[in-house]
C-alpha cells in the first residue's frame, strides 16, 4: 500500500515539476508548482515527517505559491516574447542538458555510500518523541548558531526591501489618524451669522 | 557549554547587536541624519574589533559542535576584512553624501555583511558556510542597487542577485551531494571520508559543484560574468567595497573548504583550481585592454588578481595558503588606494570614471599622480614594489608544488596585464592636453588613504610589515 502511495506521490511530483516548466500560461505553471509541493508533502508524510509535511503545505502552498500567483498576475511580463527568445537557445541548452544528464548517470550509477553514512541515514526519526519536539530540540540546541544566523539573514532581507522600495514623498497628503481623532467640533467649525443681503 | 561557545564568537555577536541597536536607534530618532555619525562609529568598531581579535586570539577554538572554528587562519582573514571594510566605509562618506546616497542603513548593511564574512572564514560546517555566505551576499545585493533611481545601479544589483542566486543553487547542490556521500555536513567529518584515491565519483561531483559555487563568489573565470556590470553600475564606494573585503572572505572560505574538508584529497581539486586560476589570469589581462571605464577596468583587474590568489590555493600546500593570504592582504591595500583615487575623480561635482579624463593629470596634481603611478606599478607587479612580492610568493608556491606550467602562465599573463596599467600611467604623464580637466578638490580622507596606500607599497618592501610571519602561522593552523 505504502509503495503504491509512494509511486503515486512521486509521479505527481515529477509531473508537477515538468508542467511547471513547460506550460505556456504562467498562471498554470504556478498551479502545477502547487501540485508539486502538495505531492512532496505527501512524500514527507510517508517518511514519517509530519511536521515538515505540514510546513510545506502551510508555508509553501499557503503563502509562497499564492504570492507567486499574485506576482505573475500583477507583473506585466510578456511571456510569449521570453519564450521566443528561449527557443533560439534551445538546441544548445538541450545539448548541454543531455551531456550533464549523461555525466550524472555515470556518477549515480557508480554511487556508493560511506559505511558510516548508512548508519546515520537509518535513524531518520527519533522513536521516543514526536516530530515537532525532535525538531525543536535540534533547532534550538544543536543548530542554535544556524537558527540565529537565519534570523539575521531575514533581517537583512527586510532592511533591503525597505531601503530599496520605501519612498517618502513630500507632495502627498497623508491621513493623520491621531490628529483626526483629536479634532474638536468647536475648533474645527466656525459658525457665521450672515445677514441677508450683506454677504461676508 | 553555551557560554563558552558564545565567548568564542563574541566579536561577531557584538557587531550583530551593534547593527541591530543602531538600526532601531536611527529609525526612531533622526533617521538619515545619523548616517554620517554611523559611518564613523561603524568604522571605529571594525577597527576596535580587528585590534581585539589581533591581540586576544590564541590557539584553535571550536564552538557550536564544530560549526564555528576560530583559528589563526580565521583571525588573519578577519583582521584583513575588518580593516579593509573600515577603510572603504570611511572613504565612501564624502562621495555618498555628495550624491545624496548616504542613508543610515548603508553602514549598518555593511556591518551585517561583515558579520557574514566573519562567519564565512570561520565556518566549520557546510550549513554554517552557506548561512555566512548568504548573509554577506544579501547585504551586498542591496548596497549594489542603492542608487535606485539609476538604471545602471538597479541593473547591477539585479544581475548580481540573479547570478548570485544561481551560484548559491550550484553550491547547495554540491553540498547536498557531499552530504549524501559522507553522511555529515561537518568539515571534520567530511575529511575522514574524502581521502585521495578513495574518492567516490559522487563525492567528486559534489566537490566540483562546490568549487563552481565558490568560484562565482570570487568571480573566477568562467564564473565572472556578473563582475564587470556589477562593478560599473554600483555606486563607486560600493564597487570599492566589492573589490576588497568580500574577496578576502570568499578566498578565505575557499581555502577553508578545500583544506578543512577536502585536505586529504589535494590532487583531486588542485587541477580544477589551477584551471580556474589560469583562465582568470588570462581573461583578466586580455579583456581589460579594451576598457575605457576605469571601474570596468578594475573589475577585470580584480578577476586577474583572483587568478593569482587561486594559484596559491592550487598549490595545495601550507606555503600556498600563506602565499594566498599575503597576496590578498597586499591586493586589498593596493585596491583601497586605487579606489581612493577613483573616488576623488570628479568634474563639476559629477563623478567621472572615464580613463580619458586622466590625460596629463600629472601636470595639475603631481603628488596624487605620483601616488597613483606607484599603485599602478604595484598592481602590475613591477619590482621592487610590494605588489611584485605578492606575485613572487604565489609563483614560488605554485612552482614548489610542481605546477611550473601554472607559474609560467602567471608570468606571461602578468606581462600582458602590465599593458593596461601602464596605459593609465602613459595618459597621466604623456597624454594630450585637454581643457575639460578634473576638479582639484578632494576630501582629506581620500587623499590620506591614497598616500598611505602608496607609501605602504614602497616602504613595505623592507619586510612586508611582518605579515609574512603572521600569514605563515595562520596557514599552519589550516593545513596540517
Amino acid at each position: 500500500m505504502s509503495v503504491f502511495a509512494f509511486y503515486l506521490f512521486a509521479l505527481s511530483t515529477i509531473a508537477g515539476g515538468l508542467f511547471t516548466v513547460v506550460s505556456r500560461n504562467p498562471v498554470h505553471s504556478v498551479l502545477w508548482l502547487i501540485l508539486a509541493f502538495l505531492s512532496s508533502a505527501g512524500l514527507f508524510v510517508l517518511l514519517g515527517a509530519e511536521f515538515v509535511a505540514m510546513l510545506l503545505v502551510i508555508v509553501y502552498v499557503g503563502a509562497v505559491a499564492v504570492l507567486f500567483l499574485f506576482v505573475v498576475m500583477m507583473l506585466d511580463v510578456d511571456f510569449v516574447e521570453l519564450k521566443a527568445e528561449m527557443a533560439r537557445y534551445m538546441p544548445l541548452a538541450l545539448l548541454i542538458g543531455v551531456v550533464i544528464l549523461m555525466q550524472f548517470a555515470l556518477a549515480f550509477g557508480a554511487w556508493e555510500s560511506n559505511a558510516a553514512a548508512e548508519g546515520l541515514r537509518a535513524q531518520v526519526m527519533p522513536v521516543d518523541r514526536h516530530n515537532t519536539e525532535a525538531l525543536g530540540l535540534i533547532l534550538y540546541d544543536q543548530y542554535f548558531l544556524l537558527f540565529q544566523l537565519a534570523g539575521l539573514i531575514l533581517l537583512v532581507a527586510m532592511i533591503g526591501a525597505i531601503v530599496l522600495t520605501l519612498r517618502h514623498r513630500s507632495d502627498v497628503k497623508r491621513q493623520n489618524v491621531l490628529a483626526q481623532m483629536y479634532r474638536d467640533p468647536a475648533k474645527a467649525m466656525e459658525l457665521k451669522d450672515v445677514k441677508p443681503g450683506q454677504g461676508l | 557549554m553555551l557560554s563558552a561557545d558564545l565567548g568564542i564568537i563574541l566579536p561577531e555577536i557584538i557587531l550583530a547587536i551593534y547593527a541591530m541597536l543602531a538600526l532601531l536607534g536611527a529609525v526612531y530618532t533622526v533617521k538619515d541624519g545619523a548616517a554620517s555619525l554611523l559611518v564613523w562609529v561603524t568604522s571605529g568598531l571594525f577597527l576596535a574589533l580587528a585590534v581585539w581579535i589581533g591581540l586576544n586570539g590564541a590557539g584553535t577554538n571550536v564552538a557550536f559542535n564544530g560549526m564555528f572554528v576560530d583559528d589563526g587562519f580565521a583571525r588573519f582573514a578577519k583582521i584583513v576584512i575588518l580593516v579593509s571594510a573600515a577603510a572603504v566605509l570611511l572613504m565612501s562618506e564624502a562621495y555618498m553624501t555628495r550624491r545624496g546616497l548616504l542613508r543610515f542603513e548603508y553602514p549598518l548593511l555593511i556591518a551585517l555583511a561583515v558579520v557574514g564574512m566573519m562567519m564565512m572564514v570561520s565556518a566549520g560546517d557546510l550549513m554554517a558556510l552557506y548561512m555566512g555566505l548568504e548573509l554577506q551576499s544579501l547585504a551586498l545585493y542591496v548596497v549594489a542597487s542603492l542608487r535606485r533611481d539609476s538604471l545602471k545601479s538597479t541593473e547591477a544589483g539585479l544581475k548580481y542577485f540573479v547570478l548570485g542566486a544561481l551560484s548559491s543553487g550550484l553550491l547547495l547542490y554540491g553540498a547536498s551531494l557531499v552530504y549524501g556521500y559522507s553522511g555529515t555536513t561537518l568539515f571534520s567529518g567530511i575529511i575522514q571520508t574524502a581521502v585521495h584515491g578513495d574518492l567516490s565519483l559522487g563525492l567528486l561531483f559534489g566537490l566540483v559543484f562546490l568549487i563552481s559555487g565558490l568560484a562565482f563568489k570570487v568571480s573566477a573565470v568562467p564564473f565572472h560574468m556578473w563582475t564587470p556590470d556589477g562593478y560599473e553600475g554600483s555606486p563607486t564606494p560600493v564597487t570599492a567595497f566589492f573589490a576588497t573585503a568580500p574577496k578576502v572572505a570568499a578566498m578565505g572560505l575557499f581555502a577553508r573548504v578545500m583544506h578543512d574538508a577536502f585536505g586529504a584529497a589535494v590532487s583531486d581539486w588542485s587541477q580544477v583550481i589551477a584551471l580556474l586560476s589560469v583562465l582568470s589570469m588570462f581573461l583578466g589581462a586580455i579583456a581589460a585592454i579594451g576598457q575605457t571605464d576605469i571601474k570596468r577596468l578594475m573589475a577585470f583587474s580584480s578577476i586577474a588578481h583572483m587568478g593569482y590568489a587561486l594559484m596559491g590555493l592550487a598549490a595545495g600546500t601550507a606555503f600556498g595558503v600563506q602565499a594566498m593570504l599575503i597576496y590578498m592582504a597586499i591586493y586589498v591595500t593596493m585596491n583601497i588606494g586605487t579606489f581612493a583615487f577613483i573616488l576623488s575623480m570628479h568634474r563639476d561635482g559629477q563623478p567621472v570614471s572615464s580613463i580619458g579624463a586622466l590625460n596629463m593629470y600629472s601636470k595639475r596634481e603631481p603628488g596624487k599622480a605620483l601616488a597613483m603611478l606607484v599603485l599602478l606599478f604595484s598592481l602590475a607587479g613591477v619590482p621592487p614594489l610590494v605588489g611584485f612580492f605578492g606575485k613572487l610568493y604565489v609563483l614560488r608556491a605554485a612552482y614548489e608544488a610542481g605546477l611550473a606550467w601554472l607559474a609560467i602562465a602567471g608570468v606571461i599573463a602578468s606581462v600582458i596585464g602590465a599593458f593596461y596599467y601602464l596605459r593609465i600611467v602613459f595618459y597621466m604623464y604623456f597624454g594630450q592636453e585637454r581643457d575639460d580637466a578634473l576638479d582639484k578638490s578632494g576630501s582629506p580622507v581620500l587623499w590620506g588613504m591614497l598616500m598611505a596606500s602608496a607609501v605602504i607599497m614602497v616602504v613595505g618592501v623592507v619586510n612586508l610589515f611582518g605579515i609574512e610571519g603572521a600569514a605563515a602561522a595562520a596557514a599552519a593552523t589550516l593545513v596540517n
